[in-house]
């Protein structure tokens, strides 16, 4: 039976922690209006650049002058998984869904014989790989000194895998990332970016009228490698309001949870501390019965 | 024929401008052509120089942009910069700054012995110091 002096305690660290999570859901919160803001900012030219390389991809992707960045390599034996994640834990289940995802991907390319390699964006998810993958990673991108993320280190990104899809590391590279749909809700994403892979339909047809300055295929030289650093952009500000989402709804847990752990402390701190005066009282009555 | 059209410029980041304009004059990779209502659908890359967007009142406003495509099509022009920005915030600084990331460029092109590279890098400095010069002329 803890002393009233420990459940003093242990409520006032209770009501700490309380404090703590509070404000930290506070400011996930106010993390979170900027980063969908940013989102929906950037949201017009990612649409934009989808739609003219889709239909652009749509009538050159036939011919054999195709760019690489779209026919591939015509292999697909070396898999590149860019998984990003956060820089910092407390954001509930948010890390580990996306290194789950690419996990099973990676078994499964592993299994069919496909050589893996692992990029990690974010330190979270690079921890979590460690244990089993270590000797996969192939490099690491550092974010946890950016403030806001900015279009330079989404182009920074993906100057680095064009170098390396140039160089012949990879065939495929696939991100992981968590889209952004509410508060309660983010969908841990894969998406191929290298060789360029887009939905069906997603190119309008008028695209075929368009005169093309210089060429179609120049232009589409010219644009993929700015689709794979839109595409790299998009994914991180959806994985950064993500995760802002994901804190925010952890740490509103968790301040809910504090709040019932004093309720409960409080009760049993009021119990003990009345259980002690019957006790005395009765001592005093049964000594005062007793003369 | 309508006199104006629905002008659109998008950076990665943000919307610069969503305008009706009567004219918008774009640099363009294979030179300056200027997109007025009713223009043929076009897809043009840029190279680096002055947009000049001139708005159902007759006022012109212009942006400095170092790259990207115009789309142009009977509903109106978007033009995608990967940056850009007013000409009145455009000072010798930043235009230094860009000039000094393409020289880097270029030296990483040439180090890589890439000639296509080369040849992209080197003309992009030389379009970045000719809208320095531009600027700096229009202005002193």
């Amino acid at each position: 039976m803890p002393s009233l002096k420990d459940l003093k305690n242990r409520i006032a660290s209770v009501k700490s922690t309380r404090k703590i999570t509070k404000a930290m859901q506070m400011v996930a919160a106010a993390k979170l209006r900027r980063a969908q803001e940013a989102a929906e900012a950037a949201r017009p030219y990612a649409e934009r650049m989808t739609a003219v390389v889709s239909g652009l991809a749509a009538s050159v992707g036939g011919s054999d002058s195709a760019p690489r960045l779209l026919s591939g390599t015509g292999s697909d034996k070396t898999h590149l998984l860019v998984v990003m994640t956060a820089e910092r834990g407390l954001c509930g289940g948010f890390n580990s869904t996306i290194v789950r995802l690419a996990r099973a991907k990676a078994q499964e390319l592993i299994a069919q014989g496909k050589t893996v390699k692992i990029m990690t964006v974010g330190k979270k998810g690079r921890e979590q790989l460690k244990r089993d993958y270590a000797n996969l990673f192939v490099a690491h991108v550092d974010l946890s000194e950016v403030k806001r993320i900015g279009y330079e280190n989404a182009q920074s990104i993906a100057r680095d895998l064009l170098r390396r899809y140039d160089a012949g590391e990879f065939d495929v590279a696939t991100i992981f990332f968590n889209r952004f749909q509410s508060v309660i809700s983010q969908v841990p994403t894969a998406q191929q970016i290298i060789p360029a892979k887009f939905e069906d339909g997603a190119a309008d047809a008028a695209s075929s009228l368009y005169d093309y300055e210089p060429s179609e295929e120049g232009i589409l030289a010219d644009l993929l490698p700015r689709g794979v650093a839109t595409q790299v952009f998009t994914a991180l500000l959806e994985n950064g309001a993500s995760e802002q989402g994901a804190r925010m709804s952890a740490m509103d847990n968790a301040t809910r949870n504090a709040g019932d752990m004093i309720d409960k402390l409080t009760i049993i701190y009021n119990r003990s501390r009345q259980a002690a005066i019957t006790k005395e009282l009765i001592e005093i009555i049964s000594g005062a019965e007793a003369l | 024929m309508a006199d104006t059209m629905q002008f659109d410029l998008v950076s990665p980041e943000r919307r610069l401008a969503s305008v009706q304009a009567r004219e918008v004059r774009i640099p363009g990779a294979d030179g300056d052509l200027t997109a007025m209502p009713g223009h043929a659908p076009l897809i043009t890359t840029l190279r680096p120089g002055i947009l000049r967007i001139i708005k159902a009142d007759g006022a012109s406003e212009d942006y400095a942009v170092t790259g990207g495509f115009a789309e142009i099509s009977a509903a109106g022009t978007s033009l995608l910069a990967e940056e850009a920005l007013p000409v009145a915030e455009l000072t010798q600084d930043v235009v230094k700054g860009f000039v000094a990331r393409a020289e880097e460029q270029l030296r990483a092109a040439k180090d890589a012995g890439h000639h296509d590279l080369v040849d992209d890098a080197a003309k992009l400095l030389a379009d970045l110091v000719a809208m320095g010069d531009h600027i700096g002329g229009g202005k002193g």
